[in-house]
């Protein structure tokens, strides 16, 4: 079971690789990646540097050529392809049936993954991917944990789950809501509720308001703790009622699940946020080195340590996790 | 350009459901219609025998009928289910999952790619016209311009004549589709003991912000744009482009709204859009924005 860790610089790889990541993520500096993020992501130059650092460790390194290309310029996805490989990288983490078929025709040696955001969820998904010869497919964070025990059982196939960071709340992929408000979506634009979008008011009452596109998403009193406007974690209100319709400020955490994960053949743990800082990804890639290494050496007596649990926490959205939509009643 | 009717993406009760597909059969404007539950597979006022009932009352009344499949296939008994629909055989089937798209190309029966499916460029398109799309619902936040972009490359010229262009034009647009069931949690019950409470909101359930918009609308699992979405201001700038415009029912004024579309297929009428319609994504805007001026995009 493979630990694989987000990098949105090069601080952060160095931090993953260090801390005992046994491969890491990363995506390119254009709209090609679906974590596309000013002052973030690779370009060739330090992608190179990037593959050099992770190799000399003898780990793995994979890019995430994630997003869907546009019809005026589809030969930016296809260089963005073309690039990684002459980067000499691992493995493509690609969406787009264009470029999962021009990859496969192109560079067929290297190994693919199916991106999360391909949104491939049952086995008929999973094999209709099979011809573009992937390896892995990463499911979405939509299934509870009998599905995923039942896919895994089912299906002749590499699987890639979540096992912390950010909670994407509907499937990926599918989820247009940034455009609704914005014009910019993860499958267009490599964004989600972007920041050029975000407006704060602070009112004479000491009241924070937080906006998309002039759309109030939530609004703090002066005691509580103001969190990024992500419009699907915003305070709204259905009937009379005032609460988070679609999700709280919370994050995905599995460490209760890794011996289950482990038992199931998952093959690799992926945590999430090429966003976050280097320190941040130095501190949860030591906590789940630990857990799945003590997980591997003996599953019946692994127990989530109180010490990981502070750490966690204190990383997390609004100091909360929760196992999402692995566990039935979060449903 | 022909008028289609999506599937009823809310959860009616079924008497309802076959008095509005009797007045679909009486009305002249509607040219397709898609029948099946695309959101929810514990929705169980309607069967696939119950749809392929309606489906034969249509058909004889003269309308195209195709099956629409579930959007989010999560588990193996909902595929059996698509596999179920795919091998009905009679009509031609809408996919909204990959899942689908592979099922029909292995059956080698003709598909229609719904708006769900992730098809943004040329290649894609060829490809899934080669796996044997016939018609193709753009996924509903591109624009005009992203859609003539597409349609005016090389390697879709060739094709062009194989598939249609069906365009999402009038209703509340599906958005997003996940784990959780957004209409029970509103009215805090567990997803599995939802009691299937859809059923109390024929137009799903409004979402406000704290400052009295309009932003979504819970529809279970599925989230909906708060605004209704109408392009029929801009009918007339679709012709060469797109081959069907699809009203989703809604439950006043479907029919309404249809012989509006029928009568302002060449324009002739500008509609002024209500504080809650927009037209933004076919304007390459966001998709909740609202243009009252056409012009300005005439190509």
């Amino acid at each position: 079971m493979e630990l694989l860790c987000p990098a949105g610089s090069l601080p952060a790889l160095k931090a993953a690789i260090n801390q005992g990541a046994d491969a890491v993520y990363v995506g390119l500096r254009d709209e090609t990646n679906a974590r596309h993020f000013a002052g973030l992501n690779f370009n060739k130059d330090n992608l190179q540097e990037a593959v050099r650092y992770v190799h000399a460790s003898k780990r793995r390194i994979h890019v995430a050529i994630n997003t869907f290309a546009h019809p005026d310029n589809w030969a930016l996805w296809q260089q963005a392809v073309d690039a990684a490989v002459h980067a000499g990288v691992d493995v493509l983490i690609l969406a787009d049936i264009s470029l999962l078929a021009y990859a496969a025709e192109h560079h067929p040696h290297v190994e693919k993954h199916l991106s999360v955001q391909a949104s491939a969820t049952n086995p008929a998904a999973i094999d209709f991917y099979r011809q573009f010869g992937i390896k892995r497919v990463v499911l979405p964070r939509v299934l509870s944990m009998p599905q995923v025990r039942a896919l895994s059982r089912t299906c002749d196939m590499e699987l890639e789950v979540f096992a912390f960071g950010s909670l994407c709340i509907m499937a990926e992929g599918r989820c247009y809501l940034s455009s609704y408000m914005t014009g910019e979506s993860p499958n267009t634009a490599g964004a989600c509720s972007p920041a050029t979008f975000v407006r704060w008011d602070e009112q004479a009452d000491g009241t924070l308001e937080s906006r998309l596109n002039g759309v109030m998403i939530d609004r703090f009193r002066e005691d509580e703790k103001a969190g990024y406007p992500t419009l699907c974690k915003g305070r709204f209100s259905v009937g009379d009622e005032l609460y988070h319709v679609l999700e709280e400020p919370t994050s995905l955490n599995t460490l209760e699940l890794l011996p289950e994960l482990y038992q199931e053949n998952i093959a690799s743990l992926k945590i999430e946020g090429r966003q976050r800082s280097p320190a941040y990804v130095e501190k949860i890639t030591r906590i789940w080195r630990q857990a799945i290494d003590l997980v591997k050496e003996s599953p019946d007596h692994y127990a989530v340590r109180e010490e990981w649990n502070q750490v966690v926490s204190s990383l997390s959205e609004g100091c909360q996790t929760t196992l999402g939509a692995y566990h039935r009643k979060w449903k | 350009m022909k008028i289609s009717l999506g599937p009823i993406l809310y959860y009616w009760p079924k008497e309802k459901v076959e008095a509005f597909y009797r007045d679909v059969a009486d009305s002249s404007d509607i040219d397709v219609v898609y029948l099946g539950e695309t959101v929810c597979p514990k929705r169980s006022e309607l069967f696939l025998k119950d749809y392929l009932d309606i489906a034969h009352q249509l058909r004889e009344a003269g309308k195209q009928v195709r099956l629409s499949t579930m959007t989010l296939l999560e588990s193996p008994g909902m595929v059996r289910d698509l596999v179920r629909c795919i091998d009905s055989g009679e009509f031609m089937v809408e996919a909204n999952d990959m899942g689908a798209v592979f099922l029909a190309q292995q059956k080698g029966v003709p598909f229609v790619a719904g708006a769900a499916i992730n098809c943004y460029n040329q290649h894609t398109l060829k490809y899934l016209v080669n796996a044997g799309m016939q018609c193709w619902v753009m996924p509903v936040e591109l624009s005009r311009e992203w859609l003539a972009d597409i349609l005016s490359q090389d390697v879709v010229q060739d094709i062009r004549s194989c598939f249609d262009v069906e365009v999402f034009a009038f209703g509340h647009m599906p958005l997003a589709w996940s784990a959780r069931c957004f209409t029970a949690r509103s009215e805090n019950r567990a997803k599995d003991q939802c009691g299937l409470c859809c059923i109390n909101y024929p137009c799903g359930r409004s979402v406000t912000s704290q400052d009295g918009h309009q932003v979504f609308i819970l529809n279970g699992i599925q989230t909906q744009s708060g605004h209704r979405y109408n392009l029929i201001n801009q009918l007339q700038h679709m012709h060469g482009l797109v081959d069907v415009v699809r009203l989703s029912p809604q439950v006043e004024d479907t029919l309404l709204w249809a012989k509006r579309f029928r009568n302002n297929l060449n324009g002739g009428q500008n509609y002024c859009l209500g504080e809650f319609e927009s037209n933004g994504y076919w304007l390459k805007l966001p998709g909740m924005s609202r243009m009252e001026s056409v012009s300005h995009y005439e190509s």
